[in-house]
């Protein structure tokens, strides 16, 4: 202890001290705060960078997933209009088959008709004709049958003897 | 490597080797001491048998009834008297001493001088790479500060080398030891003196032959630093842990005959952390330099190949090992001040995270 107080040095000791000292001063001003405020200033930077990065990341996922979402009501929306197409066709067929349907009956039932009357028509004209050509026949058998006195007597004997009968 | 060849002189002389281990002896204490002049070697002419000396002198300042400037060269290295002014002054033992013009010293019992010395603040070998360490530094981290301006916020040069280090600084010693809200206060003295240790101590390795930051006066001067700077940034806090540990944990006439004990140690504590700071850093270096200079002295003492091989590589790998224990001590001196300035700056919400009142001493 004593060697070490002997070997204490007044003037190192003064010198180290303000020396230091002024260093420490020179350094705070132009070295160290400068140092220190870029080193924080870029961590600084650096943390920011990477919650923006964090952020953006975030922001992508949620886009993303608001994507599939839009997707899947497109496919969703698309299905239904299918549906609905797929419905309106079938249902269209179907009404068309069945105007179709009516259609050819009312057709048919119309030809029916026609046929009907025509034959009606036709079989009355026939019996018009068979009539009149009966009438025909008629007059010329009894035009014939009447020609003597004989057979006059005799059909109008005949006759008598049916109303007779009646 | 420091040891400046004593070798030269005493290998011509021949002497036993009981001698030479006493010159090894006083050239290592005298190298641990500052000097007047900054020699790198020096030898003796084979022929004229003449003491050589190569350096340079440095300027000697004396306040003596009046301030005297002068070269060390007027003392020829210690060998002669200097006459300034009409005053005679003599060095001995890296101190200068008023003398009559034959530099006749007295010594006491203690084989102390009893000279009167005049006050010196000559700018000695130490004072001289103080200021290069000092002039050093300030370039060196000015322009490492201008580079991130220059350079987009990213340094340059020897600056990637330093930054790292810088941020190790403020993470893991003075954040860790001072805390988020307060460190910031006293970055510039952390920073500040780890480099100026760390440098100083490297310079120590070197074959300049300085040891610096092994004198007492310089760790003295840097751990009043922190003794100061420890008891003014104090919070009211820190002063309770120190006068009334005990809080309001326990009744008055309890706490009375503990801090009999308690308090005094407190006081004590408040002294004894720098002290223990400067006494650690000057023995660490101081035992480094006596550890390597012995070992080289080995080489003059066995003055054979096997031996001077052997001392060679020791020295070789305890350099090695010193130049770790450089960047440790400046770590560790920094490292326990930051600490201090944590208990000094804490408030009362922090300390409530110490388990006991053990963790403050």
């Amino acid at each position: 202890m004593e060697k070490l107080i002997n070997e204490f040095s007044v003037g190192l000791f003064f010198w180290q001290a303000v020396v230091f000292i002024l260093l420490l001063f020179l350094l705070r001003k132009f070295a160290w705060t400068p140092i220190l405020n870029a080193v924080n200033e870029r961590e600084q930077g650096i943390k920011d960078a990477l919650d923006a990065a964090q952020k953006a990341k975030l922001e992508m996922a949620n886009l993303q997933a608001d994507n599939e979402k839009l997707l899947q009501e497109a496919r969703a929306e698309r299905e239904t209009m299918l549906k609905e197409a797929r419905q309106i066709k079938a249902s269209m067929i179907a009404g068309a088959k069945e105007e179709a349907q009516a259609e050819a009956s009312k057709a048919i039932a119309g030809a029916q008709a026609t046929i009907e009357a025509e034959k009606k028509s036709a079989v009355a004209e026939l019996k018009q004709t068979v009539a009149s050509l009966s009438l025909d026949i008629a007059e010329k058998i009894v035009k014939s049958e009447l020609s003597n006195k004989d057979k006059q007597l005799e059909l109008v004997e005949t006759m008598l003897k049916d109303a007779n009968v009646n | 490597m420091s040891a400046k060849g004593p070798s030269k002189d005493a290998a011509s002389s021949g002497d036993s080797r009981a001698e030479r281990k006493q010159q090894v002896k006083d050239y290592i204490a005298h190298h641990l001491l500052d000097s007047h002049d900054f020699g790198l070697f020096s030898y003796t002419d084979d022929a004229t048998q003449q003491k050589h000396h190569v350096g340079f002198p440095l300027p000697i300042i004396l306040w003596d009834n009046g301030l005297k400037v002068f070269s060390s060269s007027k003392f020829h290295h210690g060998e002669t008297v200097a006459q300034v002014d009409g005053n005679y002054y003599k060095i001995e033992h890296a101190k200068i001493y008023k003398t009559d013009a034959a530099g006749t010293i007295t010594y006491d019992t203690a084989n102390h001088p009893t000279n009167p010395q005049p006050l010196d603040f000559s700018i000695t070998k130490g004072v001289f790479m103080i200021l290069i360490t000092a002039f050093l530094m300030f370039f060196l981290f000015k322009s490492l500060a201008k580079s991130y301006g220059n350079n987009g916020g990213i340094a340059s040069g020897a600056g990637r080398f330093f930054e790292p280090i810088i941020t190790y600084i403020r993470d893991d010693i003075a954040i860790a030891n001072i805390g988020e809200g307060k460190y910031k206060k006293y970055m510039p003295f952390l920073l500040t003196v780890f480099f100026f240790i760390w440098f100083l101590n490297m310079f120590g390795l070197t074959p300049l032959g300085v040891n610096v930051t092994g004198n007492i006066a310089v760790t003295t001067a840097l751990a009043l630093i922190v003794f100061i700077i420890t008891t003014f940034t104090g919070t009211k806090d820190y002063w309770k842990h120190i006068f009334d540990p005990l809080g309001d944990g326990m009744p008055w006439a309890g706490k009375i005959f503990i801090y009999i004990i308690l308090v005094p140690i407190e006081i004590l504590g408040l002294f004894i952390k720098p002290f223990a700071l400067l006494i650690r850093l000057y023995a660490n270096m101081t035992a480094g330099h006596v550890v390597l200079g012995s070992l080289l002295g080995l080489i003059y003492i066995f003055q054979n190949w096997i031996g001077g091989t052997l001392s060679f590589g020791l020295a070789f790998a305890i350099s090695l090992i010193e130049i770790l224990v450089a960047l440790l001590q400046a770590y560790i001196f920094t490292m326990l001040a930051a600490l201090y300035f944590g208990f000094a700056s804490e408030t009362h919400e922090h300390a409530e995270e110490h388990d006991g009142e053990i963790a403050h001493l």
